[in-house]
Order: C-alpha cells, then sequence, then structure tokens
C-alpha cells in the first residue's frame, strides 16, 4: 500500500508538469461539450433546392411556396430542364429538384391525384434521408389544404389524424440528447488514450528498467499507473457533468450517484484496454495510434452521434459488446428518463465482467513480455 | 569470499548467441571490469545478474542468491545504473532521489553518508529537472539513485560512455571511495584505457570470455617482443611490416605502429634490417611493453 502511494504521488506530480495534461483535462471537455453539443445535430436548415415546373399554374406555384415558406428550404434556381438542374447538384449548389410536370393542376382537380418528382442528392445518406422527410412532411401538408380547398367537389375523405408528443425531449433538443453521449466519449478518452501511453513512457524512456531492479511488485506497479487516470476521469466526468447542468441546462432526473458507480467500473473496463495496448507497444506514438484506431471504432458505433437502431443487424450485435455504447444508452437512460439503480444494473454486470476480462488479460500480456 | 559466482551462463537471441558459456567469480570488495567492445554481450550478462533477463542456461549467484530463484533478494542488493539514462527526466535531482529512496523503504538522510561526496556536487541542482543535467550530472544522478539503498553490489553498466574525460576521471575516483566501503563494483566499458582503474578485468567478445586476471597478469602473459615503429611514410611501412616473413601482428597506434614479432630472440636491429632494405627515412623502433590493447588484439587473433 505504502509502494503504491509512493508511484501514485510521483504519477501524479508527473502528469501535472507535463504542459499537454492541464489543458487536456480542463480545456478538452469544455471545448468538445461547446462544439460538438451545438454542431452535432440532426437538424438541417437552408437546403438548396431546385424547381423545374412545367406546369406554371396556381398549384405548383402554392406548392414551391410551401417550400421556401418553410424555415428549411432556399430557392436556388428555377429552371426548364432538368439536366440544367442536375448541374447544380454537381456543383454541389443544391440538395434537392422538385420536378413538377404539366398538367399537376389539372390532374389533381380532376383525378384528385396527381404526381411530383423529388430528385435528392444522396451524396451523403444521412442527410437526403433527412431532406426527404422535410419534403414529404411539406407536400402532405400540401395535400391537406388543397384538398380541403377543392373538398367542395369531392366527398370528405375519412382519415385518422395522428398526434404525437416527444417524452423524455419534449422540445427534441439535441443537446439534452447529445451531452451525455460526449461526457461518455471524453471519460473514455481520458482513460484508454492516458492511460496507455503513460504505461508505455516507462519502457520508451527506459525507467521501467530501473524500476524493474527495484523491490516494486507488478500488481503495485500497474495500479500505481493506471490509478491517476481513474481519478482523473471521475474528476472530469464530474466536471462535465456540472458543466452540462449549468451552461446547457441539461437535465438531470436520475441519481447522479449511480451514474458515477457505473463510471467507476466502466473506467476499469477502459484503463484496462489502455494497459492492454501498452504492452502490445514500444512507443507512446504506436500505443496512441492502436488506441485511436480502436477508439474511432468505438465510438462510430457507439450510437453517440448516429443511432445504434439504424445500423444493420450485425453491427448492432457487435455494439452490443461494444462498452461505449452501454455506457452511452445508460447514461441517457439516467439522466433524461431518471432511470434508477434496478433499470441500469444489466449494464452494471456487463462492466464488471467486461473490466474483469480485460484486466486480465492485459495483466497476463503483460507478464508474458516482461 | 565472492560476490558473484557465474556458471557456464549463456544467453541467445533467436540465433543471435548474445552470452556464450560464461564462468567466472567476482571477489567481495574489488572493482571488476568487463571490458570489449559493442556487442560483446556485456549489457546482457548485466541484465542476467540484475534479474532482468533469464538466461538459457547454466547459473549464477549475486551475494550467494540465486539470480532466478530468489530474484526478490537480490533486488534489494544490488545497485543497477544502466547504460541509458534511465531515470525520471521530468522529476527534478531531488524528487529522483526521493523516489527510489522510498521504493527501497529507505531515505535520503538514512544513507547520506554514502552519497555524500557525489551528492554534494549535485546538491546546487538538486531543483532542476533531471533531463537539463548535463552528462557528467545525470551521471552522477544516477549513482546515487543506484546507492540510496546501501546495496552490497553496483553493476554499471557502460557508465563512462558519452562522458567528457574529467567527468570520467572523477567518475572513477568516486568508485574507488565506494570501493574502500566495502561495495562490490562491477563495471563494463569498451574503453581499454579504463582497465587499469579496476582490480581485475575480463576481456569479453562476441559473447565469450577471453580472459580473466588482474591486469598485470594478463600483460605479463603477451607472449611476444613488441616494438613500436615509426617513420616517414606510415601507411607504406604499415603494409611493408606486415609483408615482413617474421610479423605477427601489425597495427598502427597513435601516431606509430605496434609491431610484434615471431621470433623469440629478436631484437630492434633485426626490424632495422630489413627496413634499411626498403625507402624509409627517420626510421625509429622501440621495443615497449604491451598495453592492455595489445593483449586484447592478441587474444582476439587467436
Amino acid at each position: 500500500m505504502r509502494t503504491i502511494l509512493i508511484i501514485l504521488r510521483k504519477e501524479f506530480k508527473q502528469i501535472f508538469r507535463n504542459r499537454a495534461m492541464i489543458p487536456l483535462i480542463f480545456f478538452l471537455p469544455v471545448i468538445q461539450l461547446l462544439i460538438l453539443s451545438n454542431a452535432a445535430t440532426y437538424e438541417i436548415k437552408n437546403i438548396k433546392f431546385n424547381v423545374v415546373d412545367y406546369d406554371q399554374s396556381h398549384f405548383s406555384r402554392e406548392l414551391i411556396s410551401k417550400f421556401t415558406a418553410s424555415n428549411y428550404f432556399v430557392l436556388n434556381d428555377v429552371s426548364f430542364s432538368v439536366e440544367n438542374s442536375e448541374e447544380s447538384f454537381k456543383k454541389n449548389q443544391s440538395k434537392l429538384i422538385i420536378h413538377i410536370p404539366k398538367d399537376f393542376e389539372k390532374n389533381f382537380m380532376s383525378a384528385g391525384m396527381s404526381e411530383v418528382q423529388l430528385v435528392i442528392n444522396a451524396e451523403d445518406g444521412s442527410a437526403a434521408g433527412i431532406v426527404n422527410n422535410y419534403a414529404n412532411n411539406i407536400i402532405h401538408q400540401f395535400n391537406i389544404d388543397m384538398g380541403i380547398e377543392s373538398s367542395a367537389k369531392f366527398d370528405p375523405v375519412p382519415a385518422i389524424n395522428i398526434n404525437y408528443s416527444n417524452w423524455y425531449n419534449p422540445e427534441l433538443n439535441y443537446k439534452t440528447y447529445m451531452v451525455p453521449g460526449i461526457l461518455v466519449v471524453l471519460v473514455t478518452m481520458i482513460g484508454a488514450f492516458l492511460s496507455g501511453m503513460n504505461v508505455v513512457k516507462e519502457k520508451e524512456i527506459g525507467t521501467i528498467e530501473q524500476l524493474n531492479v527495484t523491490p516494486i511488485k507488478k500488481y503495485q506497479f500497474i495500479i500505481g499507473k493506471l490509478m491517476p487516470f481513474w481519478i482523473i476521469g471521475i474528476g472530469e466526468l464530474a466536471f462535465g457533468l456540472l458543466l452540462g447542468l449549468i451552461v446547457f441546462k441539461i437535465p438531470l432526473l436520475g441519481n447522479p450517484l449511480i451514474i458515477f458507480m457505473l463510471a467507476s467500473v466502466y473506467l476499469v473496463v477502459v484503463l484496462g484496454m489502455g494497459l492492454l495496448i501498452s504492452t502490445l507497444t514500444d512507443t507512446q506514438q504506436q500505443a496512441m495510434f492502436i488506441a485511436w484506431f480502436i477508439l474511432v471504432l468505438f465510438i462510430l458505433m457507439g450510437g453517440v452521434f448516429t443511432p445504434i437502431e439504424s445500423m444493420p443487424d450485425w453491427a448492432q450485435r457487435i455494439a452490443y459488446f461494444n462498452p461505449i455504447a452501454q455506457f452511452n444508452r445508460a447514461m441517457r437512460m439516467i439522466m433524461l428518463k431518471g432511470s434508477g439503480f434496478n433499470d441500469v444494473l444489466p449494464t452494471l454486470y456487463f462492466f464488471i465482467a467486461y473490466a474483469s476480462v480485460m484486466m486480465s488479460l492485459a495483466v497476463w500480456r503483460y507478464k508474458k513480455t516482461e | 569470499m565472492n560476490s558473484v559466482i557465474i556458471e557456464n551462463i549463456s544467453k541467445s537471441y533467436g540465433d543471435v548467441l548474445a552470452v556464450d558459456d560464461v564462468s567466472l567469480t567476482i571477489e567481495k570488495g574489488e572493482i571488476f571490469g568487463f571490458i570489449g567492445p559493442d556487442g560483446a554481450g556485456k549489457t546482457s550478462l548485466f541484465r542476467m545478474l540484475t534479474t532482468l533477463l533469464i538466461p538459457d542456461k547454466g547459473n549464477a549467484t549475486v551475494e550467494g542468491f540465486d539470480i532466478v530463484k530468489d530474484y526478490k533478494k537480490i533486488r534489494s542488493a544490488v545497485g543497477y545504473m544502466p547504460g541509458r539514462f534511465s531515470l525520471y527526466q521530468d522529476l527534478t535531482v531531488e524528487e529522483n532521489l526521493h523516489f527510489f529512496a522510498a521504493v527501497f523503504g529507505t531515505t535520503i538522510q538514512e544513507n547520506y553518508n554514502l552519497i555524500k561526496d557525489i551528492y554534494v556536487m549535485l546538491e546546487p541542482f538538486k531543483n532542476r529537472k533531471a533531463g537539463k543535467l548535463s552528462g557528467g550530472m545525470k551521471q552522477k544522478l544516477a549513482l546515487c539513485c543506484a546507492l540510496i539503498h546501501k546495496p552490497k553490489i553496483l553493476f554499471l553498466d557502460e557508465p563512462t560512455t558519452g562522458v567528457d574525460p574529467v567527468s570520467r576521471n572523477e567518475f572513477w575516483d568516486m568508485l574507488g571511495n565506494l570501493r574502500k566501503e566495502g561495495i562490490t563494483i562491477v563495471v563494463s566499458t569498451p574503453y581499454m584505457d579504463e582497465a587499469n582503474k579496476c582490480d581485475r578485468i575480463a576481456l569479453m567478445q562476441k559473447g565469450k570470455i577471453m580472459e580473466t586476471d588482474y591486469l598485470k597478469n594478463i600483460i605479463s602473459r603477451f607472449p611476444r617482443k613488441l616494438f613500436a615503429v615509426k617513420s616517414d611514410g606510415m601507411f607504406v611501412l604499415l603494409n611493408e611490416l606486415r609483408e615482413y616473413q617474421f610479423a605477427n601482428s601489425v597495427f598502427s597506434f597513435g601516431d606509430s605502429l605496434h609491431y610484434s614479432d615471431s621470433r623469440e630472440n629478436v631484437t630492434k636491429d633485426n626490424i632495422l634490417e630489413y627496413l634499411n632494405t626498403k625507402n624509409h627515412g627517420n626510421i625509429s623502433i622501440e621495443e615497449i611493453e604491451p598495453n592492455i590493447e595489445d593483449c586484447f588484439m592478441d587474444l582476439m587473433s587467436k
């Protein structure tokens, strides 16, 4: 115990003497929260669109004005040639072409049915999905409005009116949704990157050679090297959580103690990962590359920025074993829904199992490389 | 009493045999030097004796402890200074010393008398980070850290490599003082001229020990007469001496050539006679005592 304390004291001295460390620990969360929570939204505004209107009728003009009147669309150009409009796709000047064929109004009035073509630039699949959604909503609304206008001629069509409300995030505030996820990413980065590099550093600088002839035992060394980042990780989470509550007014419905309980085990998983990486590498640079490679996969498949539900089945199965995904889900459950201890118990068990496997693997590898 | 007993130790890395069947003993309280070029296997041998490496074959004891079975006991009994500076560059002189004292469960005060002579030279820089010290100062700090737990035996792996000549001399003086405290000192060096600072030396080459003895015994065993030869045209002289039918070895050494003859009763006149048949001006021939390097060259050619 005394030996561990001696190592801990040395580690903290070195960590806080490292010029890059303080900014990393205190500015990284602020900057990440400020930028990412504002930037990473699923909302798209000011979508530029082109119109090819062969009908030139009251109806077609009404439809276009529905688009321009919304907050989401901005008219880029009107022309009489689909080919010309396609040019604007290539120049990246518009995302959507609304092609209104001849007799649009006539068909609507006589047959009660008409067609309009939406050509969407689907270079970016998820953006295209959103554009499609917005456009459909507007056309749907147009249908209702125009249907009423022409209802004199037709019998009213019975329809089911759908009303919906968004639970747990009634205003669909993206920050509410993003901040817990970003906190998870933050804690993970501190744990996996810094811990792995910290262990490798002793190898790279050669100090491990001197340490190995001292009576320090392996477990003391490992605990002494990893513990600082466990403490920093927990501190970081508390700091980020406070920032989220005060600056972003994120709701925290659940018990913060449950969050910290989960985080304390989660950090062991991540630190184990860092230690494992450190046993596979000889320099801090190598450790960083490997950690980066793994973390990018974990973060992108972690449901922080894109919903896991939209992934294919096999990817969802993999994501189940992604600790980031698990922690991210649990964080949102606790913060937004106020889920209690029993609700996140499976996640806790999962972390405990994961931590045991990861740590045993890392320690086993660590012994083997000696 | 013996401090170190090595019996038929071998270590290889893949196909490379780094240490090849080495056996020797090191007595308590002596300065023992391993002398050999880079890649001779000195570091591998040191790492085995300090329990950082497990030998493939053979066994050894340090201060009576087996290097494999009793490695924990050895770690408290030895001080080790690796060839590469291995202290924390981002900690100060004092913090490094404190840290290593603490992990050995001791304090600077407790063993201060042992490091006092060295530490007073470091004291003006005690709040400076170790990474910012000069080469000589780094080496002194490393020695202090290796000594802080009052080891019975010190292993110094090439401590003077990359250190200026003045600091090198200072360093050897410090080792001399430590020896008076009864600490056994095992040191390795690629510098032949440091051999005379050791009590006994082992000449090492390609993982093998070629000779182990007191320096003067090794020199006295040099089997031939040795001459220092000079003339105006040194390069031509080298080739011509090598062509001489009685030549055993010719090496250039400083500003002269060291020439050894294969005849028992050769005199410098015999050589002069031969050289006079060639065109040389200002020939000077002198019979000399062999030095350690001559012995090393001779042993290598066997």
